[in-house]
């Protein structure tokens, strides 16, 4: 028979420390639901989705119950809308976005992703369209998440793109002045973006995807730090190997309930997110175990290291419990999601440029930062350029999901409540980088040999 | 199907008993079982044949809940592969 200590273990891990499922994505292509009378498109958009997706909620929660783990979302992720936009032969595409609207709200999931474009190295008409829509179409949805790539390491970054999403940005932050700026909560701009991540708001179904596709992210920082606890005053290299085993155990669930999930749907599995994702309740913090490993406050220095060796253990640990590992495949460090960094940033114990440098070891970028409302475009697009520039030179993801708070000023908060959580608005460098950004162009792909 | 129920609360006569009438009722098998009372802490772990069991998943899941709620302890009812992939290589 089983262990019971082993048994009461992974109760201890449900119960006491919040280990989830925190995503079953279903990827669906729309290649097929193209059109050049949006209204059409829209339509078959609507039917694949709701069609594809309508037991995905029923068999999810079935699944919780057997097995007793808590499937916290179900969502799905679809083909850039962009794909879909070229075909369109109408300038506004926000029928689109409220098609998805509608069937993910039909199929009962809280998000739905991929009103995308991949613009790392130029613009096609729908490309343009989809960016231009993104404004209007997240300020009239609740629940579609929209992602520009716009470098990847191989095709250096657009910084065309670049350049216009500063305004892209600012002007969903505006639409959505009555509720904190939410839009942008649901916008993230990505370098070497991945296919098949389940984790929003950056989820797409890539183009080199099958029609339909089961991607599953793991989450349990409430169990590694629980575990970082019970190792005392140990070595680092001691807890690394204590990490490891942790993330081995999250995943072989998350392995198992993705397995499950791909039977019953009858959908071909994709891959095992490895993320340690935080969530704003007490005790399911990634910042959390960065200070239990010896930090006073998360940004304080050391936390560069501390992160790369929690990251580094989670993904070695998980390497082995999983059939397929893909998607972000990380430690997550959103500001607003996560009750140590909420902490450390209303202490003003972490700096906006120290979160720069943490994302350079970890997945995935500036994430959930709100900043002061009345800052430029050029400063945004800045923002953006220098977190894109480390994905591209280190050959990984990084992407910005940042918040412009209409209204507010430095020390004033942002409250979304539930998932997305609050945030202080933080301070930027207000020097001006308004040439840099205007030069616009490509910046070239990095080298990849002489590397220091 | 193999599902493990466990049971954690504070100690207190009948509890297998209790638990056991409710299985035996539903024609569950029990084919293991391993109990231990650590500081008045009663926790019982049993690893049952439920593939006869007279009602679902989910309405044995109900009762079993409910069971624990009145005797003030914690019933845990799952199926067996999720403790198999976390703790066997």
């Amino acid at each position: 028979m089983l262990n019971s200590f082993d048994i009461l273990e992974t109760i201890k891990m449900i119960e006491q420390e919040h280990l989830d499922i925190r995503t079953i994505t279903l990827g669906i292509s729309l290649r097929d639901c193209c059109d050049r009378d949006v209204s059409a498109a829209s339509r078959r958009v609507y039917d694949k989705i709701t069609g594809k997706a309508e037991k995905l909620v029923e068999t999810a929660d079935t699944i919780a119950r057997e097995y007793g783990i808590p499937i916290i979302n179900k969502r799905v992720s679809v083909t850039p809308v962009s794909l879909l936009a070229d075909s369109c032969d109408c300038e506004d595409i926000t029928p689109l976005a409220l098609a998805l609207e509608r069937a993910a709200t039909a199929v009962g999931i809280d998000f739905i992703g991929g009103y995308s474009a991949l613009v790392h190295k130029g613009l096609t008409s729908g490309d343009l369209k989809l960016i231009n829509s993104i404004p209007g179409a997240l300020s009239q949805t609740c629940r579609v998440c929209s992602s520009v790539n716009v470098a990847t390491t191989r095709a250096g970054i657009n910084m065309d793109a670049v350049a216009m999403l500063g305004d892209t940005i600012l002007k969903a932050a505006y639409l959505t002045r009555d509720s904190d700026s939410v839009a942008c909560a649901k916008f993230v701009v990505f370098a070497n973006a991945t296919e098949d991540n389940p984790f929003m708001a950056g989820a797409f179904h890539g183009v080199g995807e099958g029609e339909c596709v089961i991607n599953v992210g793991v989450s349990g920082p409430g169990v590694v730090h629980n575990a970082v606890k019970r190792a005392g005053d140990c070595d680092l290299a001691e807890l690394a190997e204590i990490i490891k085993k942790c993330a081995f155990k999250i995943t072989r669930m998350g392995q198992l309930v993705a397995g499950e999930a791909s039977k019953r749907l009858n959908v071909p599995f994709g891959i095992v997110d490895l993320s340690l994702a935080p969530t704003p309740a007490v005790g399911d913090s990634v910042a959390d175990i960065l200070q239990e490993m010896g930090l006073e406050s998360v940004g304080a220095h050391g936390t560069t290291a501390a992160l790369a060796l929690l990251n580094d253990a989670v993904k070695k640990g998980g390497i082995m419990a999983a059939a397929h590992v893909g998607g972000l495949s990380g430690a997550f460090i959103p500001v607003s999601e996560d009750a140590g960094m909420i902490a450390a940033a209303s202490n003003q114990y972490i700096s906006f440029d120290k979160l720069e440098a943490m994302t350079s070891v970890c997945s995935v970028g500036l994430d959930m930062i709100a900043i002061p409302g009345d800052t430029p475009s050029e400063i945004i697009s800045a923002i953006i350029a220098d977190e894109i520039s480390i994905g591209v030179v280190n050959n990984k993801t990084t992407a910005v999901r940042i918040i412009p708070a209409y209204g507010k000023k430095v020390g004033d908060r942002v409250n979304y409540g539930g998932l997305l959580g609050s945030a202080p608005v933080m301070a930027v460098n207000t020097r001006s980088p308004l040439k840099f950004i205007s030069r616009k162009g490509r910046i070239p792909a990095p080298m990849h040999s002489q590397k220091n | 199907m193999r599902a493990v129920i466990t049971v954690i609360g504070k100690d207190t006569t009948g509890i297998i008993a209790r638990v056991s009438e409710v299985l035996w009722k539903h024609g569950i098998n029990i084919l293991d079982i391993n109990q231990s009372v650590m500081d008045d802490l009663f926790a019982m772990v049993m690893l049952t044949d439920i593939s006869k069991c007279s009602v679902g998943f989910t309405e044995l899941v109900s009762t079993l809940n409910a069971l624990g709620e009145s005797l003030n302890l914690k019933i845990h009812t799952m199926h067996e592969d999720i403790f198999n992939s976390m703790h066997r290589i």
